[in-house]
């Protein structure tokens, strides 16, 4: 690692319960969204974090930003566990890691102006006088690429691109250390996104920001992070720079879903793992590697004992037993 | 490729007449498609793309829009001159529709097996099976695991994949000579994507349709598209064969596209944006409608608009700096 961290995950779980029964409800099982996971974040670093849906990413990104109470394990911000805090702190913790979601039409509120929706944090936070905080959301409005006029409008007079930098504007506003982006640009058009993801480079170049980037675009996560995480039902199966990661693939699943990524040209396709049948339930998950039952690869030893990440060099993670 | 096309759309135009004016989503569109090719349309959200498809269907989202000019020919009958009993007839049966979100296709409170034989029973197909037989035959061509069981399900209990196999069983139980794919898989996984991608491929040359495939990803088009065209603000500013396509853009649009989508295989530096937005569709402006976020805009592209101008092998584009 680089820079030092901002954000250590330690064992992180979340498991839900599955009750049964309405007046004598009885648990019958329990849905393993997020089973023993770790990760870390540089100061100013990118985490890219790539999965299909339900293998846990979006409970990871509520567990990081405090939404949800971890089953097992800590998070640490600047080395203070969140399990540990407690009031004022916690209200700490919110304002440094702040959140831009994946649909700018709900993740605005349309009765807000939105010089007020920028503003929120700081007046809950009161971060200063009213002419203090108005002249912050301009600077802020500019700093995304809007104008301070901008302030006075609703959300609904702005494009999905002007909503989404509206909403980067506002996570910046209290100064946080660390921004959980979840899939940022996947509901924006095509000529839309690529001036999205240069501002958030930007921005995090001027306010050395950390990011963990939830995404599903394995280009968007190559242009986007310097560190990659791979998860598969709820377990992080593959954990690497993204270069090395890029370059060499250690794990069947991620080289599935490199297989899977649209060609760029009509002549040439990603040959390799085509992976058959769907991702198995997380209320009931296989034995083993949970990727065994799907992996074309597959040995006896793969149904018996969950492989443990192993490195091999520069800090490449793998938890597959045939790189063992 | 020399056959006749089995779809013509000529000179489209859908407009809606607001109150605060009219709005001209479709302005002019024209483009054909044969039998057994996959035709995609590519284009950013509000360009019209969905609403073109909308109009051959004659399935106009409200009274305020109508198609003002132009004709939908489908094996040279005027779909536009029909009336709305007779156009009951081709939706459905002559030409198929997917949808983006296989979730709000299917109806929650009908069993995947109902569904079908809704389908099914407008055709009866002269073997004098069950329907139910039929159904899971149908469900068995669009590759769904267990299709017995799965007639007795209802949509909830199927994944987002599993569900628009349903929706493509019922779009291929008629036989369709076209189909209509509005961003299909959108909302799939990127595993589940590719099957599904494949999957559509395989019944179109079974069945010889011909697909007009609606999508705003380059990377879709490459892998299942045999032509291409390019729409911008209510028009078709591009097209050609897929190859065409990718290897020589013509119109400064097509090219930003392609250029501002990161690659997998190097890592990128800094991206190609296209800056600005795409003109409001009720004021635009009397040139070209990508002028003002052209980096080669010219006097010229401001007072006129281009017409399309052949650039290669049925490749053309507008405009004026191919022309």
């Amino acid at each position: 690692m680089s820079a030092a961290p901002i954000l250590e995950v330690h064992g992180l779980s979340k498991h839900y319960p599955v009750r049964k029964g309405i007046l004598f409800s009885r648990e019958v099982g329990q849905v393993r969204a997020v089973d023993g996971i770790d990760f870390s974040i540089g100061e100013g670093e990118t985490l890219g974090l790539v999965g299909e849906s339900g293998c846990g990413k979006t409970t990871t990104s509520r567990l990081v930003l405090g939404l949800e109470t971890p089953t097992a394990g800590d998070v640490l911000l600047e080395g203070q566990s969140w399990q540990s805090l407690s009031g004022q702190d916690k209200q700490d913790y919110h304002a440094k890691v702040q959140a831009v979601f994946q649909d700018p039409w709900s993740s605005l509120n349309p009765r807000m102006h939105v010089g007020d929706i920028v503003a929120e944090s700081l007046r809950i936070a009161k971060w200063g006088t009213r002419a203090e905080i108005d002249e912050r959301v301009a600077a802020l409005l500019v700093e995304v690429g809007l104008r301070p006029e901008h302030a006075r409008q609703y959300p609904h007079e702005f494009s999905g691109g002007q909503r989404q930098r509206i909403a980067l504007a506002s996570a910046l506003a209290i100064g946080p250390r660390l921004i959980v982006l979840d899939e940022p640009v996947s509901a924006l058009d095509v000529s839309i996104r690529a001036q999205m993801m240069n501002l958030m480079k930007d921005v995090q170049e001027r306010d050395n920001v950390a990011y963990l980037l939830v995404a599903h675009d394995l280009a968007t996560v190559r242009h986007m992070s310097e560190w990659t995480a791979v998860m598969y039902l709820g377990q992080i199966v593959e954990y690497a720079p993204t270069e090395s990661l890029f370059e060499h693939v250690r794990h069947p699943y991620t080289k599935a879903l490199f297989s899977a990524v649209l060609p760029d040209h009509p002549d040439r396709q990603e040959e390799g793992i085509v992976l058959t049948g769907e991702v198995p339930s997380p209320l009931d998950p296989p034995g083993g590697c949970r990727f065994h039952t799907r992996c074309p690869f597959a040995m006896d030893i793969c149904s018996q004992v969950a492989p443990s990440l192993t490195e091999s060099g520069s800090g490449h993670l793998a938890a597959c037993h045939l790189e063992e | 490729m020399d056959s006749a096309p089995v779809l013509e759309v000529r000179n489209l135009h859908t407009h809606f007449f607001l109150r605060r004016g009219v709005v001209k989503a479709v302005d002019g569109v024209t483009f054909s498609l044969r039998r057994g090719e996959v035709l995609g349309l590519v284009g950013e959200s509000g360009c019209g793309k969905s609403l073109t498809a909308l109009s051959i269907l004659r399935l106009l989202p409200q009274a305020a829009a109508r198609t003002v000019e132009g004709s939908v020919l489908l094996d040279g009958e005027d779909l536009l001159a029909k009336s709305p009993r007779e156009m009951r007839e081709v939706r459905g049966r002559r030409i198929a529709m997917i949808l983006q979100d296989p979730q709000t296709s299917l109806n929650p409170v009908f069993s995947i097996g109902s569904q079908l034989h809704e389908a099914l029973a407008r055709r009866p197909d002269g073997t004098g099976r069950s329907l139910r037989e039929r159904a899971v035959d149908v469900l068995r061509r669009v590759r769904l695991a267990a299709p017995e069981q799965r007639v007795g399900q209802y949509p909830h209990e199927l994944s987002g994949g599993m569900k628009q196999r349903v929706v493509g069983a019922i779009a291929i139980s008629c036989a369709p000579e076209v189909m209509i794919a509005d961003e299909p898989t959108t909302a799939l996984d990127v595993t589940i994507q590719l099957q599904y991608l494949d999957l559509l491929k395989e019944l179109q040359s079974s069945l010889d349709m011909g697909i007009l495939f609606i999508t705003h990803d380059f990377g879709v088009v490459a892998r299942m598209c045999d032509r291409v065209a390019v729409m911008y603000a209510g028009r078709i500013v591009e097209t050609g064969p897929v190859r065409e396509i990718f290897d020589n853009p013509v119109h400064p649009y097509t090219r930003a596209l392609i250029a501002s989508v990161p690659k997998l295989r190097r890592k990128t530096g800094r991206l190609r944006a296209i800056e600005g937005q795409p003109p409001a569709l009720s004021d635009l402006p009397a040139g070209c409608r990508f002028a003002d976020r052209c980096p080669h805009v010219e006097a010229r592209c401001l007072e006129r608009y281009p017409e399309a101008v052949s650039v290669g092998e049925s490749h053309s584009a507008s405009c004026w700096l191919a022309a």
